[in-house]
């Protein structure tokens, strides 16, 4: 194992990890606001991806793209809210599960309907193309920039929400709903704002993502369980704890994925190494959170402690 | 109370309903239909399992797909040993469901109890998602473990037997699911109507008040959550005995959501509940889904629309929104 393999890999974990944050940060934000739990929050990865991919490549234009993307993440998230999700807010949580589980199904279909079955390619743009030579290593500059850019989303987002008027009402929100409303904050506004907000969060992911896979119907339910891993570490409605359990997840999956199967390649035979190094290293994380639950029940930085 | 006896109706309906469409099937010759009767047997027997978690103690287990496929992973395990005449930790496969049924039982209670001494420590929206995440992971434990299928699944050559049926049959094997269902049912009417099942409801509506009278609400939970991922393990087993397969698709998230739709459409803990569930479940996806290629669409815009309007599910709209468990 050389140490540019190693770097690589760590990148990679970091990358994965900053992608994560984007999906966590909307998923917990709608929990700490509104108290809602969202299994669409996937879907909305997978049409930031969609509306992306085919901007992309009717303008042959990336960053049109991006923001075709995430406009129609926000957009169709808003349109959720307004129609179906505003009723849930006071329902129990089995309610909502079962209502954004339906909207999976119609979201994935009208996806279906929409694009076609098949998959479709996105192109990292002409600009971020190639490798960066890191010294010990090449690594793709595209990856590097998604680095780069989930960081910026990032340090906005903070920006956004400790600096800013909206920020505040966010913040006054996950505190107490009633007293603000009372204050004159319209909060029904304020709800489609929030879930609208990490809706494009999450759509930028999809499209920010789609560039290194293929974009098809079903590629937010994985993302989205690994988000709820994210948030059960972290501490749900704590964007601190959404980002410190995404570079978590992100860099120990990866990592175990690589590490693992060396490791046991030196004391059994190779084939037999791989195959139940992948094994566990896919259970990997899930054994992080069973550690955290049981030290920590709350999560690392519970919200509402 | 006529509700109640309202209520007594519909199931006798349901389960009559069950065993004669078959028995009409059976005489005018369309083994296919049998086949579907079996699967909502199987289906509602998975059902009834979440049932005691969900309906009647309260934890909304997202990650049920996870004992479901187990029990079919245990089915399809031990009769590929059985047909290749090797042992299994030193023990021989076996091909007979009665030896079958036991261990998928036994596994996937070890399972649901490891995991939800867990996930009890939380509640809520938290215990929602660990259950989901910890059933991902017996999913991907399952695809990335090459000895068993991997992600291809694991085929079942010949069908498991049952002493006196001829298993290949769709009748007997239906007779078999139908037969289990309706003790699985009879268990889980003689539950709710035990101290057990009194704790248990105490808990889930008040678990200081219950603790407070002497109850501990973590052992009961647990206990509760062990019987019912017990239950969905037996129905996996039976499951992969009708498809003579055994698929990692099986214990994936979609299958948990399913499980969790059959409760729901067919009405939150009434004891028939899962069997009109399973019923609709199936009996939609075959009339849609010869129509029309995109019913899912539909079926999520019914779900909507029972989620946000019926809230009683099927039985509730029948025999009058009474009480909750």
């Amino acid at each position: 194992m050389t140490a540019a393999l190693f770097l690589e890999q760590v990148l990679n974990g970091l990358q994965l990890g900053l992608m994560l944050f984007l999906m966590s940060a909307g998923l917990t934000l709608v929990f700490g606001v509104m108290g809602l739990i969202n299994l669409a929050h996937g879907s909305l990865y997978m049409i930031g991806a969609f509306f992306c991919a085919a901007a992309a490549a009717a303008s042959g234009n990336f960053w049109l793209g991006l923001i075709a993307g995430t406009a129609a993440a926000a957009a169709a998230g808003a349109l959720i809210e307004v129609t179906v999700l505003r009723r849930l807010y006071d329902r129990d949580h089995l309610d909502q599960v079962l209502a954004t589980f339906a909207l999976i199904l119609v979201l994935s279909e009208l996806t279906k309907i929409g694009f076609g079955p098949f998959p479709l390619f996105l192109d990292v743009p002409p600009i971020l193309s190639g490798t960066v030579n890191l010294g010990i290593a090449h690594y793709p500059l595209y990856r590097l920039a998604l680095i780069g850019f989930g960081l910026a989303v990032a340090l906005g987002l903070w920006l956004l929400i400790a600096r800013t008027r909206l920020g505040i009402r966010i913040r006054a929100g996950e505190n107490d709903r009633e007293m603000i409303a009372a204050l004159g904050v319209n909060i029904r506004a304020l709800y489609t704002l929030v879930f609208a907000l990490g809706a494009g969060l999450a759509g930028l992911a999809g499209a920010l993502v789609g560039a290194v896979q293929s974009v098809q119907v079903g590629m937010g339910e994985p993302v989205l369980i690994l988000a709820f891993v994210v948030i059960v570490i972290g501490g749900i409605g704590s964007i601190k704890g959404a980002m410190v359990g995404a570079l978590m997840v992100g860099v120990i999956d990866t990592m175990g994925r690589f590490l693992l199967p060396r490791l046991f390649g030196h004391f059994m035979e190779q084939s037999q190494a791989a195959g139940i190094g992948a094994a566990l290293a896919s259970m990997l994380i899930y054994v992080l959170m069973a550690a955290v639950l049981v030290i920590r029940p709350k999560g690392l930085f519970p919200a509402h402690a | 109370m006529p509700e109640k006896s309202r209520e007594y109706a519909v199931n006798a309906v349901l389960a009559l309903g069950l065993l004669l469409v078959p028995l009409w099937a059976l005489w005018a010759g369309e083994p296919f239909t049998i086949t579907l009767a079996t699967r909502i047997a199987i289906l509602a027997l998975a059902g009834v399992g979440l049932n005691i978690a969900l309906g009647l103690g309260g934890m909304v287990s997202f990650g049920h797909a996870a004992y479901f496929g187990i029990g079919a992973y245990v089915a399809g395990i031990l009769a590929q040993h059985a047909f290749l005449n090797t042992p299994v930790l030193g023990l021989p496969g076996s091909n007979q469901m009665l030896t079958i049924w036991p261990v998928a039982m036994l596994i996937s209670g070890v399972m649901a109890t490891a995991i939800g001494a867990l996930s009890l420590r939380t509640s809520g929206i938290f215990f929602i998602m660990i259950t989901l995440a910890f059933a991902q992971m017996v999913f991907y434990f399952a695809i990335s473990w090459p000895a068993y299928g991997g992600e291809d699944g694991l085929p079942i050559y010949v069908r498991n037997q049952f002493p006196g049926l001829n298993t290949m049959r769709p009748w007997d094997l239906f007779l078999v699911a139908f037969g289990v269902l309706m003790v699985g049912l009879a268990f889980s009417a003689l539950l709710r109507g035990s101290r057990f099942g009194a704790a248990l409801m105490a808990i889930r509506q008040n678990p200081e008040r219950a603790a407070a009278v002497g109850i501990n609400p973590y052992g009961v939970q647990l206990t509760a959550f062990a019987i019912s991922g017990m239950i969905t393990g037996l129905a996996g087993a039976l499951m992969a005995d009708l498809t003579r397969f055994t698929s990692p698709s099986m214990m994936a998230w979609p299958m948990s959501g399913e499980l969790i739709v059959i409760i729901i459409l067919g009405g939150t803990g009434r004891l028939f509940g899962p069997v009109a569930g399973a019923a609709i479940l199936v009996g939609f996806e075959v009339t849609f889904g010869g129509m029309t290629e995109h019913w899912k669409l539909w079926l999520g815009l019914v779900l909507l629309g029972a989620v946000l309007f019926a809230r009683g599910g099927l039985i509730g709209l029948i025999a009058g929104k009474e009480r909750h468990g």
